[in-house]
């Protein structure tokens, strides 16, 4: 409540500096400090990094200044589920280490003292048990947000999940939905081994009933994350640990509480016109990235954050093969019957954007072994930004030295 | 010389003759070779055994001074092992996760001095002691630490991911609880193959809830497998204390049907002598429960500080009422089967042991490209997809 309560005196408060409408988002750096800004940050005691840039007037209290706040994803998902549960009663928290231990990735850090053990609740380690209850309680009408440590367990609980949730609202023929969220982290950490890095994108995708969600970046963990929990079906949410404390910058539209994005739309992080990178999670860092070291070459990149799995953004993805020609897609996970390969199928075939098609697609995924523990194997086993580089150059028919 | 080499030989009926000269060979300053002596002693147990549908082995422990310093030597070297690791991975050499075993030293110990390599263990990931107890040596712990070649799974496996199929331990499992059913598939081979040999399936107070295990059990106990589960309880699951996960958390009891004992984790003798139980009645009804009360100083893992849940006090406590090695270094001073310098000694030794194999694992290549893409089957298929 109180969280709420700030970010909207803090919106009030732009908008008392920010006459104008429109708002420069740039990732500047150089920032000159304005002293109203950070005098008015300390008086609402905001705990996220403000950079400003540009100039600033500072001789009223009338300043230009071209505001960019930053905040990491487990600030964006830690702040989504606070407004969620506050706006919402029904909505409750399980999982391991949620409570007390404040998360085992401190996503769900000092929820427990806000909502109470009535609302977040510690399970012992037996996830085929705590979600066989999660989602018993979602067909009661309640709505439970379940955290898997990683995916990984999620294997043990995967009969719920699947025959449990996904399955009644169509089995009951509508009479009983499933308003559920499952999220955690999802793929590869660092030096986690075989059984700890997994990515099970594909498997939930394949699922109907499931929708399955992947955000990047902040602004995508908050809208994605609330809107997973607004949604009456069964929601997967992959997370991704490595991008936990990576910061992003949002606008205040997003700092809003009624901020929501919408399930099954990509977004396009980069725009381009030579080559479409289709990407999700960790992955569309790597693709920017990528973009990057191409636009040295000559080659303009466009980048698609996927951010929802099931359902793909088809159209997005087919308008921009239409517009490039030339398709690469990214993945960390397995390749066999991947999330590369339905997006090929699917551009190709389904949308018919086959004939838009300069060269065969190409689809950068792990490795087709076991995660290997040793860095160096380690380094082979997952998609490197150099490997999205020679993806995309081939696509553009130019040799790889 | 003569007075050492005739107590040496004494055998069972001697022990008094020995006690006789005891007096006389400290006062030459002459020690029976200690390492190699077999004079039975009778050791108490720290607590009596409490059993559930069974009865309970006697508090009496017979030892001897040969096997009382392999425990002494065996987990000191196991503590400074888990002390090196620890500040291997600050130093970022080792990777990922790594669960240290510091305080369930004699769990291992006790265990293995009860059985042969021809029974099997399987553990979760607090393995590193579990398999260096079967046999395995201190580079291959430290180069698989630090994903080398010389490490015992060539550098692919990890912290969590140890195997000595040679010496029947099948690992080294990642996911809470799935190494029970395992075991009982050990079990059950064991059976089937008649070997007459069991199998010790090992799991934590967190693990004890989960339902396969209770499946494993009840196919267990129907077919008579030769399996027994042993709770390493060491009264946290990760950051949840037992009385926050179990209904129950007397674990010896919760197999029901099947027979239990609650053992105290910290007395190696204790251990032994619960396991030396545990197999003859495996063998010929089936499995049994055991639980380990037990301990661990660090945290779950190394990413966590271990005190957030739990007091300093009651850690420090432990240690200092309950260490295992402690245990056994009084036992072996109470008994003068060793002086105080001769541990210290020993202990000078293993240190030098450790920093040697560390030093020998961190000159150890990683391991080559190629293995990337070795032992995804055991039998090629002849298509191989790589990826530019």
């Amino acid at each position: 409540m109180l969280g709420i309560v700030r970010q909207k005196m803090l919106e009030q408060s732009l908008k008392k500096i920010r006459p104008a409408v429109s708002v420069l988002r740039s990732y500047s750096s150089a920032a000159k400090q304005c002293s109203l800004i950070r005098n008015l940050c300390t008086n609402l005691k905001i705990s996220r990094k403000i950079v400003i840039s540009g100039r600033c007037v500072c001789k009223n209290a009338y300043a230009y200044a071209n505001m960019v706040m930053l905040m990491t994803v487990r600030e964006a998902l830690n702040s989504a589920l606070d407004e969620e549960m506050s706006a919402d009663s029904k909505v409750f928290l399980m999982g391991e280490e949620v409570g007390e231990y404040q998360g085992a990735y401190k996503i769900t850090k000092g929820l427990l003292d806000k909502y109470g053990p009535e609302r977040v609740l510690d399970t012992p380690i037996t996830e085929a048990g705590f979600t066989g209850i999660a989602v018993g309680a979602a067909y009661y009408g309640v709505k439970p947000v379940v955290e898997f440590m990683t995916f990984n367990f999620s294997m043990q609980a995967i009969d719920h999940i699947i025959n449990s949730a996904a399955k009644t609202n169509y089995m009951s023929s509508g009479q009983i939905s499933v308003p559920i969220v499952f999220r955690g982290p999802n793929g590869a950490a660092a030096g986690v081994g075989a059984q700890h890095s997994q990515c099970y994108a594909a498997w939930y995708a394949s699922c109907p009933g499931l929708k399955v969600l992947a955000p990047y970046s902040s602004e995508d963990a908050r809208g994605l994350l609330k809107a997973a929990i607004r949604d009456p079906d069964p929601v997967v949410f992959l997370e991704n640990e490595l991008l936990y404390g990576e910061s992003f910058p949002i606008s205040d539209e997003v700092l809003d509480s009624s901020f929501c994005l919408p399930i099954g739309k990509a977004k396009i992080e980069r725009k381009g016109k030579d080559v479409t990178i289709a990407a999700y999670s960790k992955m569309v860092g790597y693709a920017l990235k990528a973009a990057e070291t191409l636009e040295k070459d000559g080659i303009d990149a466009e980048v698609i954050n996927l951010r929802s799995i099931r359902p793909l953004d088809r159209s997005m993805i087919n308008a921009s093969v239409r517009k490039t020609n030339r398709l690469v897609t990214v993945e960390e996970a397995f390749p066999q019957h991947g999330v590369g390969a339905e997006i090929w199928f699917d551009a190709s075939i389904v949308e018919e954007s086959f004939a838009y098609l300069d060269a065969p697609v190409e689809r950068i995924a792990g490795a087709d072994v076991p995660m290997p523990y040793a860095a160096n194997l380690e380094r082979m086993a997952v998609p490197q930004v150099e490997d999205i580089v020679r993806a995309a150059k081939r696509t553009c028919y130019r040799s790889v030295s | 010389m003569a007075l050492s080499r005739l107590a040496s030989s004494s055998s069972s009926s001697s022990s008094r003759s020995a006690d006789l000269l005891k007096p006389l060979c400290s006062a030459i300053s002459l020690r029976r070779p200690i390492s190699t002596d077999t004079t039975p002693i009778t050791v108490e147990t720290s607590v009596p055994f409490t059993s559930h549908q069974c009865d309970t082995p006697s508090r009496s422990v017979q030892t001897n001074a040969k096997e009382l310093l392999t425990f002494f030597r065996d987990m000191a070297l196991m503590r400074r092992m888990e002390i090196a690791a620890d500040s291997l991975y600050k130093a970022k050499l080792i990777r990922g996760f790594c669960h240290l075993y510091d305080g369930q030293e004699a769990v291992a110990v006790g265990m293995e001095a009860a059985i042969t390599k021809k029974d099997c263990i399987i553990t979760a990931y607090r393995d590193h002691c579990t398999f260096v107890a079967r046999g395995g040596t201190l580079l291959e712990v430290f180069a698989e630490l630090m994903g080398r070649q010389a490490g015992c799974s060539r550098g692919k496996g990890g912290s969590m991911h140890f195997y000595k199929k040679d010496s029947n331990f099948y690992g080294g499992h990642g996911i809470v609880g799935a190494q029970v059913p395992l075991g009982c598939g050990l079990a059950f081979a064991q059976k089937y193959s008649k070997d007459e040999a069991v199998t010790f399936a090992l799991y934590g107070d967190g693990a004890a809830n989960q339902g396969q295990l209770f499946e494993a059990l009840n196919i267990s106990a129907l077919w008579d497998l030769p399996a027994i589960l042993v709770c390493e309880n060491n009264h946290y699951g990760m950051g949840t204390a037992e009385w926050r996960a179990s209904k129950s958390p007397a674990y010896y009891k919760r197999g029901d049907y099947a027979p239990g004992l609650k053992v105290d984790g910290m007395d190696a003798l204790a251990v032994k002598q619960a396991c030396t139980f545990a197999k003859e009645h495996a063998l010929k009804n089936g499995p049994i429960i055991l639980e380990m009360d037990t301990y661990r100083y660090h945290g779950h893992s190394m990413s966590d500080p271990g005190s957030t849940y739990r007091t300093r006090d009651e850690i420090t406590g432990v240690r200092q009422e309950r260490d295992p090695v402690e245990r056994i270094r009084k036992l072996i001073l109470s008994h003068d089967l060793a002086t105080e310098k001769e541990l210290k000694d020993i202990e000078k030794e293993i240190r030098k042991e450790v920093d040697d194999a560390i030093a020998q694992a961190k000159e150890n290549p990683l391991p080559e490209s190629s293995e990337l893409f070795t032992n995804v089957y055991a039998k090629g298929l002849g298509v191989e997809m790589s990826f530019h």
